[in-house]
């Protein structure tokens, strides 16, 4: 089980450097809901079963939700889909 | 020189421009030089723009030089709350020792006792709820507070624009989401509801069942557009919930406060634990708790949706 445990929190260690390094907001808020996922499982794992339903309903839902909405807001994704666009063209 | 001089205006706005728009998260370097290079290949005098390439030269040089200085700020800055942060931990006791100063009586009391004292199952329930439903008051008031806040500065702006174009209540037509979410929403919806119900019993409760309802109405809203949602959820129906569900707590809370604390009997039963409704004012008070919290999220939610910014 530790070694479970150690590999998690390796993979959180990885989302948090890589977030440095993706330029795409839309691939961010995905690593972030990933962290969270991870992080709700770790917390199952420390015997906290109420803080695990919380962190996936929250920092897994909401927030990707929230993140998500305000990126359309300002018209973020919109940006990025026309680049690539023509790139491809 | 008339038009020398409105280029360097430009020159100028640029620079403040490109502030902006480094504020608003633009990437202004090459709309901004693009449009400096057409000027040039459209101009007549050939003479002028010799001296009009220096400071543009100059100012990109300034620019690489700024955002040198903000990499390297950001660098030293993250490099120092590391170390703030390593040498912080050192200073924690150990993961599950027997010395930390978290180990004292009352978390001894509350696990020895909070089975017979509130009858929860479940003794975080037991503890947010019961020992410390004062605590819990004041976070589902922050959530009310906070989804006034918007929609109070959200209605304002958005009745503005409703008077001009009534493109809000679109939606973007998907017919898988649709079928996925015609299929999940309930499912979601109960779910939630379970999770509200048994917080006593077993992990869970009104913030985070209050969540997933909040989700669920979200997906909803998401698939389906406002016109669906609001035939049976509105912003305004989530404030009135919201205030009944806070009143409702603060009555609750006050009447077991005033009568428990001057140890006067409260004539709660706290039932047999295990069962629905057992443990006196705990499954009340996750019932409220998560009414404020799904209804927040949904009117925030909704809001952000509906609000349209206006053209620029």
């Amino acid at each position: 089980m530790t070694i479970f445990a150690g590999l998690l929190l390796l993979f959180l260690i990885a989302c948090a450097i890589s977030l440095f390094f993706i330029e795409k907001l839309i691939n961010v808020v995905i690593v972030f809901m990933s962290y969270s996922a991870v992080m709700a499982v770790l917390w199952l794992l420390l015997e906290s079963p109420d803080l695990a339903i919380t962190e996936a309903a929250v920092g897994c839902g909401i927030t990707t939700l929230l993140f998500i909405l305000t990126l359309k807001k300002v018209n973020a994704l919109k940006e990025e889909r026309e680049e690539e666009d023509e790139q491809e063209a | 020189m008339n038009r020398k001089h409105e280029t360097d205006q430009e020159i100028e706005r640029g620079k403040i421009g490109a502030f902006v728009d480094w504020v608003n998260a633009d990437s202004p370097d090459i709309p901004a030089e693009i449009e400096y290079e057409h000027e040039e290949h459209h101009g007549e005098h050939h003479e002028e723009h010799h001296e009009e390439k220096t400071p543009q030269a100059q100012i990109r040089q300034e620019r690489k030089v700024v955002s040198w200085m903000y990499r390297g700020g950001s660098l030293v800055c993250g490099l120092l709350l590391v170390a703030i942060l390593l040498f912080t931990v050192q200073a924690l006791p150990r993961f599950g020792e027997r010395e930390v100063p978290a180990f004292n009586e009352v978390s001894q009391r509350y696990l020895e006792e909070g089975l017979t004292e509130t009858g929860a199952v479940n003794v975080v329930a037991g503890i947010i709820l019961d020992y410390r439903a004062f605590d819990t008051l004041g976070e589902s008031m922050v959530l009310f507070t906070g989804s006034i806040a918007v929609i109070f500065l959200l209605t304002q702006l958005s009745k503005k624009a409703e008077g001009e174009e009534d493109g809000s209540k679109k939606c973007v037509e998907s017919l898988p989401a649709q079928v996925i979410i015609r299929m999940v929403f309930p499912i979601v919806l109960l779910y939630g509801i379970y999770v509200v119900f048994n917080g006593h019993i077993s992990p869970g409760g009104g913030f985070s069942g209050g969540t997933i309802l909040g989700a669920g109405l979200i997906l909803c809203h998401l698939a389906f557009g406002e016109a669906y949602t609001s035939r049976f959820v509105t912003v305004k129906r989530c404030t009135g919930v919201m205030s009944v569900a806070l009143l409702t707590y603060i009555a609750m809370k006050t009447y077991s406060i005033l009568t428990g604390a001057n140890h006067i009997e409260s004539g709660i039963p706290l039932g047999t634990p295990g069962s629905i409704f057992s443990s006196g004012l705990i499954f009340p008070l996750n019932i409220c708790v998560g009414l404020v919290v799904a209804c927040t999220i949904f009117a925030v939610y909704s809001l952000f949706t509906n609000w349209k910014a206006r053209e620029k």
